[in-house]
């Protein structure tokens, strides 16, 4: 039995504009454990638009046994994103080699809800007390990279937690992980209802009071621990996919490696996508 | 026994090893091929790509490789051996108790035999615990609340069917419990790697010890939290311990979470092997020291003295070993290089 039929290539035209703004609107799903988008995870494999334009949007996750609940909630969330374009007739969801594929596909393009799905496994509620659990996190380890990021730009504690909606709305951060978070955290306050005039306190614990000097170290101490989490399972289902795809890395045009990869490229690749067979880095 | 680069001798207990069986003529259907894939992605994605192993070798190695990887080429004094089941997904089980024993019975010094059970199996599951204390006289108990049986998708500790086993294992005096938090289906729509469970049988079984395997990832923050709390709750380093080569600063970080939050005296090694070998994890284990950043920030330090206790001195004391005595028999009969 070898491994090597499990590879893969992505095929996702991003040079095609329709795939292009479904490419966008995916991005906005985010891994509910991870709280970074399906796309930078490399969970989209394929994304088909049809004559009709109706989409189809391809994706798989790190291990046959992920939780059903979370793939069903982005399966969920993908479909929801793409029907938001206008000019989308129909949106489906295909998720690939999961214990409950079938079942997540069935219910989530015809619209049924996650209980009826699931009518024999789950209980009578829904998911949204898991919804709500992980945007806590999202919430903490979003606010920890920009109070670190504060801090280790030597403000004090009494500015950082003095600092306004507007005030942090006009920071500018030079280093990736808070210029990325900063966006990502004022939409969530925004959403929480934590902060919502220019000169409300930005950053609040989150029942929504405002965080103080006192008790600051304390309160970081519980955010680190939350995005120590997330980040390692980042990592761990990065390599996991890795792994289970053996995705090869473009390794300077070698033609070798793309001549092993298209005798194992499924079927779809020959209605003329680019392929592009995309880095997983290892950091 | 590992010997540092220094000449020191450290007293090594693998606290989580396996000795299965996932061959494709074992395999029941897809779910016991996933289930192996899944184990066998773990192993190539963490290992140092020359200990990555051919997948028909992962699938089902022999008990001389399994005795050579822990005691010859590998560093353990006594390896731990769990038991798991999974007869929904395997013929004859994966790795249960009698394919355990079989080799341990050989090498009685070496192992330890840890048992399972199955709660929802009921009054079978407490006959079989009688069962497992005569017949092997086990100290502890492997627990996988992921485990498939028929139209059940697994189980939580706090079951009252569990209980029922948990009061036994305390009369008879079986007192580890190492749980494997792996993904449950049951209930669907609750988290399904939740790690509160442990927090009730923690509390209702203060008797009992809670090793917590992978140390509650990925749910590390709500395990921190619980273990806190409990004091008869561990953590065992496996699949942790292995980001210790592709991503060192990670590993810090949890093992300084770890040493904040459940202290050096409850932290477990364990190579889970065979989905990792030993031998590299406690070499680079040992060469480990924290960054400056990381240390001061949770104000903990992993020095000599605290890998020792992770590396063995620990789990020594969870299962009764005289470890001076145990040396001594190790040296008295050396090590057998199996013939092939």
């Amino acid at each position: 039995m070898s491994t090597q039929q499990e590879i893969r290539v992505f095929e996702v035209d991003l040079g095609n504009p329709k795939v292009r703004a479904v490419w966008a609107q995916i991005g906005k799903v985010c891994d509910p454990e991870l709280d970074e988008p399906v796309t930078d995870m490399h969970f989209i494999e394929r994304v088909d638009i049809d004559s009709d334009d109706h989409v189809t949007v391809s994706f798989r996750l790190p291990t046959y046994w992920c939780s059903a609940n979370f793939a069903f909630l982005m399966a969920n969330d993908i479909r929801v994103h793409v029907e938001h374009l206008d000019w989308v007739a129909r949106a489906s969801v295909q998720l690939e080699d999961h214990m409950f594929s079938e079942q997540v596909n069935t219910g989530v393009n015809t619209g049924l809800s996650f209980q009826k799905t699931f009518a024999d496994l789950a209980p009578d509620q829904g998911l949204d007390e898991i919804r709500e659990k992980f945007r806590e996190k999202a919430f903490k380890r979003r606010q920890e990279v920009l109070l670190l990021a504060l801090r280790n730009s030597g403000w004090s504690d009494s500015r950082i937690t003095a600092l306004t909606l507007e005030q942090l709305a006009a920071l500018r951060f030079d280093e990736d992980e808070p210029a990325k978070q900063k966006p990502r955290y004022l939409a969530l306050v925004g959403e929480l209802g934590f902060a919502s005039a220019p000169d409300d306190r930005i950053f609040t614990d989150y029942e929504g009071s405002p965080l103080a000097v006192t008790g600051l170290e304390d309160y970081l101490k519980d955010l680190r621990s939350v995005r120590i989490n997330m980040e390692f399972n980042g990592a761990l289902c990065r390599g996991l996919l890795n792994a289970r795809y053996k995705e090869l890395e473009p390794s300077d045009g070698e033609p070798t490696l793309i001549d092993f990869i298209l005798d194992k490229v499924p079927p779809a690749a020959s209605r003329g996508h680019t392929k592009n067979t995309r880095q997983i880095s290892s950091d | 026994m590992y010997k540092t680069p220094e000449g020191k001798e450290i007293f090594v207990v693998d606290g989580h090893t396996h000795f299965w069986d996932g061959s494709p003529e074992n395999q029941s259907n897809i779910h016991g091929k996933q289930f192996i894939d899944c184990f066998y992605a773990y192993h190539s994605a963490l290992s140092p790509p020359e200990e990555v192993w051919e997948k028909s070798q992962f699938e089902k190695y022999t008990e001389n490789q399994l005795y050579n990887d822990l005691f010859v080429d590998g560093p353990d004094d006594v390896a731990i051996v769990q038991s798991t089941y999974l007869r929904d997904f395997y013929k004859n089980g994966f790795n249960t108790i009698e394919r355990n024993a079989k080799v341990a019975e050989k090498y009685p010094d070496r192992f330890i035999v840890n048992g399972a059970f199955d709660p929802r199996d009921g009054n079978k599951a407490l006959e079989y615990i009688h069962y497992m204390k005569e017949t092997f006289d086990i100290q502890g108990v492997k627990l996988y609340t992921a485990e498939w049986n028929g139209k059940s998708k697994g189980w939580a500790l706090n079951d009252p069917k569990a209980y029922k086993c948990f009061e036994l294992c305390e009369k008879l005096g079986i007192r580890n419990m190492h749980v494997h938090k792996g993904p449950t289906i049951i209930p669907l729509n609750k988290d399904a790697f939740d790690v509160h469970d442990v927090d009730h049988a923690a509390t209702d079984f203060q008797n009992l010890n809670w090793v917590i395997e992978h140390c509650g990832l990925p749910r590390l923050d709500d395990f921190c939290w619980i273990a806190v709390q409990e004091t008869n709750v561990y953590a065992g380093l496996a699949v942790a311990l292995p980001f210790i080569h592709s991503r060192p600063r990670y590993f810090a970080e949890i093992i300084s979470e770890l040493l904040f939050w459940v202290g050096e005296d409850k932290i477990l090694f364990g190579s889970d092997y065979a989905i990792w070998t030993p031998q590299w994890l406690v070499e680079k284990l040992w060469a480990f020291e924290l960054p400056e950043d990381i240390k001061q920030q949770a104000g903990v330090d992993l020095t000599p003295e605290i890998k020792e206790k992770i590396l063995g001195l620990n789990a020594a004391e969870l299962y009764n070993i005289d470890v001076e005595e145990r040396k001594a028999t190790l040296a008295s009969s050396p090590i057998m290089i199996a013939a092939e």
